[in-house]
């Protein structure tokens, strides 16, 4: 590969980003476009990728590399496989979104806010692109500075106490991941190399030491409970864009955490450490979702039920079987699209109204029917009905986790049954009974809206229908990471399941 | 009868570098008293002349002078090039705060240079005399300097309690000293750790209360718990820019000795400065980062700060281990970008007649001006350690460090106390960005201070993404001494 594709998906919006710093403060229109473009361009960049893809080997792709700091031996690698590849390009899909719903909502400090979005983007696209653990360390860092700011300064009214909590419980999290990466390094031969380090075997009480320093970083972004306070607020307080992006893109990471450097370094200790991270899954997925039925703020309960379908996610991850793990991959493309919409969708009446109490509102089905319909759409997808994305996702994940522990997947059940609760009611509260007085007269959807909701409803069916589409990339990349795991013989049998699950 | 002395210029060769500083400084004295008018010149001859001894110091080539008192080597060399460039970007700030706080004495600069020599004379120390007499040579002019602010009378305060605690702490290394002396027979760094191996007196108790009295000496100097005391009251009442000053170079300088007595001269007795320093270091990041946790004075916070940083660099120090010198070395560096960028700014939200050093100042100053509130933005985040600032990578190299030799227990609470730290400079961060302040601010960037922020920067956001070239030079100066 002669041309720096994944190094140009790092540094072109963060150049492009830099680039608003000529424009002057009072053009807001242009600063907006520009930020549009760049990450469309970006979102095209990543077309290449998928196209050039090879689906049939697990080993890294489009690789890059250059030595960097040789005193420490450590490397600026990047190279993905074909579960980075999704992330990548959920991150690419997400960041357009999120500069559409901060179309009108951002109206002061518009240059600094795009900068941060646009460096933000390049950060996080590091996250998933870094194969040196060092330089993955430094992408998951730097991310921390951009989103303290977004939450910070565009947020809410209890924004900062909001910013700080999520500032300080990741920072602590990433630290001793940090003392983990070091413990690591000397352990394994000098090198931050990850298919160097996954490539060999560590005494046992190192790898349990290991594990949990680096579920300290990956349970706090994930978030899992009991550490996932931070979640609710920094959500509800962030900015439209930055819950967009905080739940399509950020809490993933967590969960890629885990896939990227848990289970292919550590497999003894994950296979030790099964029971309790299903048990604090099945928490998670209960916990949120009961916490969901109480909320009387929009965001909140959105935020709530991330924690709760994120539970879906590490259960299936924690499954260790490949349905789990592909249901899990693709419940995180899946919720990081389902959320992203629904957030989107908050976002825009939030402008109309300008309160989140869910309370003031009733009706909006006969003032604003054509949203009535998107929100009818992406509550139905976050439930989990057949046809749409959610299904697929939350359907493998419970066959894994009934393949490794019948009871979880009991208990995930009534998670499920759960959420149709707190959606279809949350539906009912927002679009029927009677028309409330402030919600007679609220404007339609606009073009720009409509177009940024429509791409949503298409891959909420496309992955529902098809979703081959994606999981084809995933299976060879599941499967070596599963060898990984268990040391050679894949438990259950390989087979495409989506074969039989697509129409 | 005449007899003529013959003088062996040959000797001399080595301290060129020192004999010029010493002549610029005269220089500058003379230029002030008989050329008043020509106040502009002073900073442009110090900064001339620190560059020039910087070219001459980068040059040298290995030697040993004065039968072993005078050393150069890498480890000389990057300590000199480290206290030049802290004298240099001093010199540059200084004009700015010398206008608005009406701080006009001639002599600053000339006690600046003086205290220059002090600290490259420690650098190349090879005796322990030698370490003395530079060490005081860099103390004398500092006391003065903080002193130099007669208007104000925290100065004078800070001033008198800087010259006592320095007195006391230099009486402990004496006695230290003088302990090492009695037991070894010689004052040669090299030679005593000779002789302790020799004659093994590695057990002997008087050595570990010569090395008890070494290291409170030295902790004294670069403000480690429990002998920080004097830290935030000095930090606080002298004038900012000698703040700025005293919190980088000086303190290089005293690492610089701290390094070179603990690794050349008593090897032998890691196993017992190792574990001293490692509770020494924690205890220092405990009190540096909780207290600063509960300030509202910027500029304290500032120096607890500093007190904080100081036990990071420690972690190295305590390492042992060539790798762990060279980061500490290596941070040193990293940390006079930083440190110097953030006391730059708290100059600039000066005023005449309004020192502005609380919290409250920084409210709102993005809205004043972007710039500045970037930049501070830039060096806070350093100071936190947040990639890809050079704090950052600065700070891995130690955790690193230590790590390899084993003080895991050690790490961990760095990297607790690290996230502690976030707290307080995100509050100001926060203050910045998120809170409304007085509108009517106007910022004057001199053009010194525009040259010193810029450096500041780019050394912090340089040396972030490419760390490579400092620990290379900081791991090869360490091997070479």
């Amino acid at each position: 590969m002669s041309i720096p594709l994944l190094s140009t998906l790092i540094f072109f919006p963060i150049l492009g980003g830099l680039s608003l710093l000529f424009i002057a403060r009072d053009q807001t229109a242009t600063l907006r476009m520009m930020a549009l473009i760049i990450t469309l361009i970006e979102l095209l960049l990543v077309l290449p990728l998928f196209l050039l893809f090879d689906k049939t080997t697990p080993v890294m792709q489009f690789q890059e590399h250059h030595s960097w700091i040789s005193a420490l031996n450590i490397n600026y690698s990047l190279g993905i496989d074909g579960i980075s590849i999704l992330f990548v390009f959920l991150t690419a899909l997400i960041m357009v979104l999120s500069i559409l719903v901060s179309w009108e909502s951002i109206s002061t400090k518009v240059k600094e806010f795009f900068i941060a979005m646009l460096i933000l983007e390049g950060a996080m696209m590091g996250v998933f692109l870094a194969t040196d653990f060092f330089l993955f360390y430094i992408f998951w860092e730097a991310m921390l500075i951009p989103m303290f700011l977004i939450i910070g300064v565009w947020g809410g009214p209890k924004r900062i106490y909001a910013t700080v909590k999520f500032f300080l419980f990741t920072l602590l999290g990433s630290l001793l991941l940090l003392v983990g990466i070091i413990l690591l390094y000397i352990n394994g031969g000098q090198t931050f190399d990850i298919i160097k380090l996954a490539g060999q075997s560590y005494p046992l009480k190192l790898q349990l030491i290991l594990f949990w320093a680096f579920f300290a970083a990956f349970a706090v972004k994930v978030p899992m409970w009991p550490v996932h306070t931070w979640l609710p607020d920094a959500h509800t307080e962030a900015p439209a864009a930055g819950s967009v992006i905080l739940a399509g893109v950020l809490i993933k990471m967590g969960a890629y955490g885990f896939l990227r450097f848990s289970l292919p370094i550590l497999p003894d200790a994950t296979r030790e450490m099964l029971l309790p991270m299903l048990i604090l899954s099945v928490i998670a997925i209960v916990y949120g979702a009961i916490i969901c039925l109480a909320q009387t703020d929009l965001k909140r309960l959105i935020a709530y039920s991330s924690v709760s379908h994120m539970g879906f996610v590490t259960l299936g991850l924690f499954a260790l079987n490949q349905r789990g793990l592909e249901g899990s991959i693709l419940q995180m493309i899946n919720h990081g699209i389902i959320t992203g919409a629904l957030f989107l969708a908050i976002g825009m009446i939030y402008e109309r109204t300008h309160t989140r109490e869910i309370a003031s509102y009733g009706g909006l089905a006969s003032t604003m029917p054509v949203f009535a319909g998107f929100f009818l759409l992406f509550t139905l997808a976050a439930v989990g009905l057949p046809g749409t994305n959610g299904f697929i996702g939350e359907f493998l994940i419970l066959l894994g986790g009934f393949e490794r522990l019948p009871w979880t997947a009991v208990f995930a059940a009534t998670g499920l049954i759960l959420g149709a609760w707190y959606m279809l009611w949350l539906y009912q509260r927002l679009f029927f009974n009677e028309v409330k007085e402030e919600m007679r007269g609220l404007p339609e959807l606009n073009l720009r809206e409509i177009i940024t909701l429509a791409p949503m409803v298409l891959l909420i069916f496309w992955i529902g229908l098809y979703p081959n589409a994606l999981l084809s990339y995933l299976h060879v990349s599941v499967v070596h990471l599963l060898e990984q795991v268990h040391g050679g013989g894949v438990e259950g049998s390989i087979q495409s399941l989506s074969l039989a699950l697509s129409p | 009868m005449s007899t003529t002395v013959a003088v062996n210029w040959a000797a001399v060769e080595p301290i060129i570098p020192e004999l010029l500083l010493v002549g610029i400084a005269v220089l500058l004295i003379i230029l002030d008293l008989f050329a008043p008018r020509q106040r502009q010149l002073l900073p442009w001859l110090t900064v001339v002349g620190c560059l020039a001894v910087g070219v001459m110091v980068l040059g040298s080539r290995p030697a040993v002078a004065f039968g072993g008192m005078f050393v150069i080597d890498g480890y000389a060399v990057f300590f000199k090039t480290l206290c030049l460039t802290g004298v240099v970007v001093t010199t540059l700030m200084s004009e700015h705060f010398r206008r608005i706080s009406g701080m006009h004495q001639g002599e600053y600069y000339s006690l600046l240079v003086l205290s220059a020599v002090g600290m490259l004379i420690m650098a190349s120390a090879g005796d322990l005399m030698i370490l003395y007499l530079g060490l005081e040579l860099m103390a004398l002019p500092i006391y003065a300097l903080v002193g130099l602010h007669k208007t104000d009378n925290r100065t004078s305060e800070a001033a008198i309690k800087y010259f006592l605690m320095g007195g006391f702490a230099s009486a402990l290394l004496l006695f230290g000293m003088s302990l090492l002396f009695g037991l070894t027979g010689t004052t040669d760094i090299a030679s005593i750790a000779r002789v302790i191996e020799v004659h093994a007196l590695a057990g002997n108790p008087a050595l570990a209360a010569a090395l008890g009295l070494l290291i409170a000496g030295f902790c004294f100097k670069v403000a480690v718990a429990p002998f920080h005391l004097w830290t935030p009251d000095v930090y606080e009442g002298a004038p900012t820019v000698v703040t700025a000053f005293m919190s980088v170079a000086p303190k290089a300088a005293a690492f610089a000795v701290f390094g070179r007595v603990l690794f050349y001269g008593l090897p032998e007795l890691q196993l017992h400065w190792g574990p001293i320093l490692a509770v020494l270091a924690l205890l220092t990041m405990a009190v540096g980062n909780i207290t600063a946790l509960c300030q509202r004075s910027l500029k304290r916070m500032l120096a607890y700060s500093s007190v904080a940083h100081a036990g990071y660099a420690l972690l190295g120090l305590l390492a042992g281990t060539t790798q762990g010198l060279a980061a500490t070395m290596s941070y040193l560096f990293i940390y006079l970008f930083m440190n110097l960028g953030a006391f730059a700014i708290l100059i600039l939200l000066a005023t005449e007649g309004n020192p502005r050093e609380t919290l409250d100042d920084c409210k709102g100053l993005a809205a004043r001006s972007p710039i500045a509130a970037a930049l501070m933005l830039v060096f806070f985040f350093s100071l936190i350690g947040i990639p890809p600032t050079a704090g950052f990578i600065g700070k891995f190299y130690l955790l690193k460090a230590a790590f390899s030799a084993g003080y895991i227990l050690t790490v961990v609470g760095a990297v607790l106390f690290s996230a502690i730290s976030a707290y307080f400079y995100l509050r100001v961060v926060r203050y910045m960005y998120m809170d409304e302040g007085e509108q009517n601010m106007v910022f004057h960037f001199s053009p010194g201070m525009i040259a010193a922020l810029a450096f500041c920067v780019l050394g912090v956001l340089g040396l972030g993404i490419f760390p490579g070239l400092l620990f290379d030079w900081a791991g090869s100066a360490a091997l070479a001494g």
